[in-house]
């Protein structure tokens, strides 16, 4: 509770923080408007002014609140201006790519520590591939994908958004694949079990609360790939693609409310997937990574 | 199964695979005859390279040297300041660090179009993206590094009769070191991200993100990939920087002593 205090008034000190920036980055458009028509601006004008420009520098918290409500709310679904239309868009190129990304993670972490020449081989490059930049890359992904004949861009963002999300994954399961100490694997190799046996009965279950822990940071990473991704191939539709669109026709607004619709499905997706990981944990008897 | 890998083992297999994928792929593009347009052989990539190392180094110097490097201190910076600021608060630790948290999961490249309209076409829009991109991860990081010291070793440094500012510089400071070091090597990756995406909203004649669009229209593949190899180089060059400082810097972890 105190907690929440201290989160709401910090919260409100930024927003008042954001007004007073308003004012004075947009002042510059009022005061020009102003002595082109001769006019004097007085002080209640100028925050009036500043509070409802419709191409601001700096759009006013309360500006973006309504412009998100009218492409929300107020915009059928099925409309391209519609905020929920491109949100899902990039939603289902976030859950395509997080699901990739589980996949290549989980398999890699899975080579890596059952063959010592894959963790050799393979170790290094996956380190390696976090620090190339993926924009670089999102263009030759967009022209493969279409040379092998996927046809949408749905499948080359996807890729873009695993790029990102399998690294978490991937770096969770070594540790936990490999997380039974050398007494557990004893025990196992006095009952006789074989390789595949210590894999299924020891190795994957204990991995398993690793694997929870690393799906919040994975999905958010999927996320960001997924807007990067429509930043980066000249996507037509979702977020990115709509802030693209906002900075080409010179619409601040619309950028501004594509930027906060994606904070909110983000934090919806981290707030899903981390009670996902609660339950899940609890269900395993409360264990943590 | 249990022998430790030697040095040679470690260098030669990861070195070993990444040419195999090299002559497998220059098999595959001249076996098949894949356009060039789609995919160029690693030679011809390495061609690419060779007669134009004039237009990469001006966009290495545009995109990396101004843009990403500037923004990443400037946002290192901002970060080590405001988590100074904040850890001698308890309350705003409690309100900013969950903020702080949720921003860092947010995809703040999304800022980069407005940047661009509030800074021009230049370096300076990106740099700015990049600040803004590093300052979170880095904030959340440092704070984290700070809290990370137990409360017995804080009691010793008060029966010393330490200030502050002592505390902060002998003990908190170099235990945050290694904290500090990871959140480095997450901001020089995101920093070349930003700096790249940045230049699709509006960029100077020069620059990697520039040359990447404009090389793809003219189906200039090659070009392309010439402009992705020096990415890649230079962002693993700059991680291993990081690593590297933080080897010397951080010798008495138990992370750098194994």
């Amino acid at each position: 509770m105190k907690n929440l205090t201290a989160i709401l008034t910090v919260v409100a000190a930024l927003v008042v923080l954001w007004y007073g920036a308003a004012i004075k980055m947009n002042s510059t458009w009022t005061y020009d408007q102003a002595e082109r028509a001769g006019t004097q601006v007085t002080f209640s004008e100028l925050i009036s002014d500043t509070m409802s420009q419709s191409r601001p520098l700096l759009p006013a918290p309360h500006q973006i609140v309504t412009e998100l409500w009218k492409t929300t709310v107020e915009k059928k679904i099925t409309s391209k201006r519609s905020m929920i239309y491109q949100g899902s868009i990039t939603l289902k190129t976030t859950l395509l790519g997080f699901a990739l990304g589980i996949v290549l993670g989980v398999a890699s972490a899975t080579i890596i520590v059952l063959s010592r020449i894959g963790r050799l081989t393979l170790m290094p490059w996956a380190i390696i591939s976090q620090t190339i930049p993926i924009v670089a890359l999102a263009p030759i992904i967009v022209v493969l994908s279409n040379a092998a004949g996927t046809g949408t861009l749905m499948v080359p963002k996807a890729i873009i958004a695993a790029y990102l999300s399998f690294y978490p994954v991937l770096v969770s399961m070594v540790k936990g694949l490999s997380s039974p100490d050398a007494m557990q694997l004893d025990l196992l190799r006095t009952y006789g079990a074989s390789q595949s046996n210590v894999f299924w009965k020891l190795r994957l279950p204990s991995s398993m609360p690793y694997f929870f822990a690393s799906l919040k940071v994975s999905v958010a990473a999927a996320f960001v790939g997924a807007v990067v991704a429509e930043l980066s191939t000249s996507a037509i539709a979702g977020l990115g693609a709509r802030m693209l669109i906002g900075s080409q026709f010179g619409e601040p607004m619309i950028m501004w409310a594509a930027l906060f619709a994606a904070a909110i499905l983000a934090a919806i997706l981290i707030f899903l997937v981390g009670t996902f990981e609660r339950i899940a944990r609890q269900l395993m008897g409360g264990r943590t990574a | 199964m249990n022998r430790p890998d030697t040095t040679f083992e470690k260098i030669a297999w990861p070195i070993g695979f990444g040419l195999a994928v090299l002559v497998l792929w220059e098999i595959v593009v001249r076996g098949f005859g894949v356009s060039p347009a789609i995919l160029p052989a690693p030679t011809a990539i390495a061609a690419a390279i060779r007669e134009n190392p004039g237009t990469l180094w001006e966009d290495w110097v545009q995109t990396v040297l101004k843009g990403a490097v500037n923004g990443l201190w400037m946002g290192t910076l901002a970060a080590l300041v405001v988590a100074l600021i904040i850890d001698r608060f308890d309350f705003l630790k409690r309100g900013l660090l969950p903020v702080a948290n949720f921003f860092a999961a947010l995809p703040i490249v999304g800022l980069a179009p407005i940047m661009v309209m509030w800074f021009g076409f230049d370096w300076h829009s990106k740099a700015a993206v990049v600040a803004v991109m590093v300052f979170f991860p880095m904030l959340v990081n440092i704070l984290g590094g700070l809290a990370a010291v137990d409360p017995m070793q804080r009691d010793l440094m008060r029966t010393y009769a330490a200030s502050h500012a002592q505390t902060l510089q002998k003990l908190r400071g170099p235990a945050a070191l290694p904290f500090l070091f990871n959140g480095l090597k997450i901001a020089t990756s995101l920093a070349l991200i930003g700096a790249i995406v940045a230049e699709y909203f509006g960029s100077p004649i020069r620059g990697m993100g520039f040359r990447i669009t404009t090389e793809m229209g003219r189906l200039a593949t090659d070009m392309v990939w010439a402009e992705i190899v020096v990415s890649a180089v230079t962002g693993t060059a700059l991680y291993g920087l990081v690593a590297g400082i933080e080897k010397r810097v951080t010798f008495w972890h138990p992370s750098q002593r194994g």
